[in-house]
């Protein structure tokens, strides 16, 4: 892990959607085995923009994610990496028996791209909201599942995961998000990042909202409360021994996620607390017994109880 | 000349042998458990032994080598027949077969590619092996091979949407090395497939896809093998062909009986009747040839 915080944290970096395709533009010219798939969302996910140079190693298998979960499967038994892009919730509810029995089951390779899940939906609604991928995905056995910061981490994503095998989950906004790292920031699957150290207050945070997580933090310590903020962007397989080193130097927790508070990340959190004996307590903050609604990305965040300010006043009373 | 008749002769013994040991292991198979799937994997035993015992490029040594041709067997409750087939190919011990669904066995129910050599796919969530086979396929083309994908359907399984969207897409991508068969027998778990979900006319559908479809006896062997080797000449086009099969075909008492999908023999009756057949098959002189020069 060699990584730096992007100094200025307001600066938006590409939209993942182009980290998404140019990546794998970069990987495709490496590597004839890696195949993109998608079910008609390429205009969506930028895909198109790949079709000219890569036109052998693309499908549109168009609108049947449970048959591009399978045809995926297929190519990797005969040697071929796919990955697989849709919307976050039709590429694990919608195809989940297939992703669990094609995929995780008979030990395939799955790199799958869950785009717009939770509240970065925006105007799709509802219907396209995804709160419970992360809890899906986590219970397949042996799967990865991740939740990148931004453009820099998802893009050392990709490559890694482009070199095993297994299951993979990698869901994220394909709009701009604020920059955390500095471009050839590199991690370690498995491990959280520690982006600010404090004591008292530890806030464990994923996806974009780590950036939050960051902002939190700077408003806590004009208040004069030090906390430290972890970026665990890698949900699965979990940072065990972070979550355990934790409990010694800090009295609370807090779990932040762009996801349901069941079976997420800080249900994940909940585990190692209970199962180790851990003195420390938990806040988990995500969304509860809800389903989504239609809205602006920015009125969802709000609307859900995931904006900087709602964070920091759930927080505030979880310290009190 | 005769080299050539001398070749057909001996290759349609071979396929007849096979045909009568698939179906002689897959009821000894049963008989041992008490139980299981006899009507979906007997109507495809003459399917398995054209494709096993003529079509299919394997090597039962080297179960993973990279040139051969893969089966994808979806509706995987016919496991059994499967596994009965690769054991007489040789790709695991006999014994083995009287291990069927034992606890920590290598043959579970419906086919795991990770326990058991020969095994391409891991099937018997339905439809999803239309998918996987479609994938395959297109792998095998995008890596320049000429190896074929031979995908078995049931038609009860095409219940299932995920069979139709592949279908779409094997069209789609005129994927003429995966040769979908469709296990024609007409019923399904709960009873007739008419009374359950009418399939309409499974050709003309296949056909409205996009697929040159050919219909023929489920239980005639050249049928299957002339109606394979006509669609691997075929360029440019999905290829399918429509089993008309029996459930429990080649076990007649089997075939009558209302409800056949998966049986208990628990009657003595039941226990009689299939022992009749497995002392018919085990009985039966596979000599042939007269009409069937494969």
């Amino acid at each position: 892990m060699t990584y730096k915080l992007n100094p200025d944290r307001q600066t938006l970096g590409n939209e993942l959607r182009s980290v998404f395709v140019d990546t794998l533009d970069e990987l495709m010219s490496q590597n004839p085995k890696i195949i993109a798939l998608e079910a008609d969302l390429g205009s969506a996910s930028g895909f198109s923009n790949l079709v000219k140079q890569h036109d052998k190693q693309l499908l549109n298998v168009g609108i049947s994610e449970a048959n591009m979960m399978g045809v995926a499967s297929g190519l990797s038994l005969v040697g071929y990496q796919p990955f697989c892009h849709t919307f976050a919730p039709f590429a694990t509810r919608r195809a989940f028996d297939q992703l669990f029995i094609s995929g995780g089951y008979a030990q395939t390779t799955l790199n799958i791209f869950g785009s717009d899940p939770g509240f970065t939906v925006g105007p799709n609604g509802g219907t396209h909201t995804s709160w419970e991928d992360i809890a899906l995905m986590r219970m397949i056995p042996n799967s990865i599942v991740c939740d990148p910061a931004d453009g820099v981490q998802l893009a050392w994503l990709i490559k890694a995961l482009a070199k095993e095998k297994g299951i993979h989950y990698i869901r994220a906004n394909r709009k701009a998000v604020r920059q955390v790292y500095e471009v050839g920031a590199t991690f370690e699957i498995g491990k959280g990042n520690i982006l600010k150290q404090g004591h008292h207050v530890a806030i464990v945070a994923a996806g974009q909202l780590v950036s939050e997580a960051l902002d939190t933090a700077e408003k806590l310590s004009d208040m004069g409360i030090d906390a430290t903020v972890i970026d665990m962007f890698s949900i699965k397989p979990l940072d065990d021994s972070l979550i355990t080193s934790l409990s010694k130097a800090h009295t609370h927790v807090v779990s932040i996620e762009n996801h349901s508070v069941n079976n997420g990340l800080g249900s994940a959190i909940a585990d190692v607390i209970a199962e180790n004996g851990l003195n420390i307590k938990l806040l988990k903050i995500g969304v509860n017994e809800r389903f989504g609604q239609v809205g602006s990305p920015d009125y969802l965040q709000n609307e859900f109880g995931l904006s900087a300010n709602k964070i920091l006043a759930k927080l505030l009373n979880f310290l009190a | 000349m005769i080299m050539k008749e001398s070749k057909a002769v001996a290759s349609y013994e071979t396929v007849l042998k096979l045909r009568d040991a698939i179906r002689l292991d897959t009821l000894k198979m049963l008989q041992h458990m008490g139980y299981g799937h006899i009507g979906g994997s007997m109507s495809i035993v003459e399917l398995l032994a054209v494709l096993y015992g003529k079509q299919m490029r394997i090597d039962s040594q080297v179960p993973d080598w990279a040139e051969r041709d893969r089966l994808v067997l979806s509706k995987g409750h016919a496991g059994p027949a499967l596994y009965a087939t690769l054991a007489n190919k040789g790709f695991f011990p006999h014994d083995w077969l009287f291990t069927l669904n034992e606890g920590g066995t290598n043959l579970p129910s419906h086919p795991d590619r990770l326990k058991i050599p020969g095994v391409d796919a891991t099937t018997g969530s339905l439809g999803q092996g239309t998918s996987i086979a479609a994938g395959i396929a297109t792998g095998l083309r995008l890596s320049g091979s000429d190896a074929y994908t031979y995908l078995i359907v049931g038609d009860g399984e095409l219940n299932e949407g995920q069979c139709w969207e592949a279908f779409q897409f094997i069209a789609h991508q005129k994927l003429t090395h995966c040769i979908v068969f469709i296990d024609d027998n007409k019923k399904q778990l709960d009873g007739y497939t008419a009374d359950i979900i009418n399939q309409f006319d499974i050709q003309k559908k296949l056909e409205s896809f996009g697929f040159m479809t050919l219909k023929v006896k489920g239980n005639d062997l050249k049928a299957i093998d002339d109606a394979t080797n006509f669609l691997k000449d075929q360029e440019d086009t999905a290829v399918a062909i429509v089993l008309d099969t029996v459930k429990s075909q080649g076990v007649p008492f089997f075939e009558n009986l209302h409800d056949n999908h998966s049986v208990k023999f628990n009657t003595e009756r039941y226990q009689l009747e299939l022992q009749k057949a497995i002392d018919e098959l085990a009985a039966r002189v596979t000599i042939g040839g007269e009409n069937h020069d494969l």
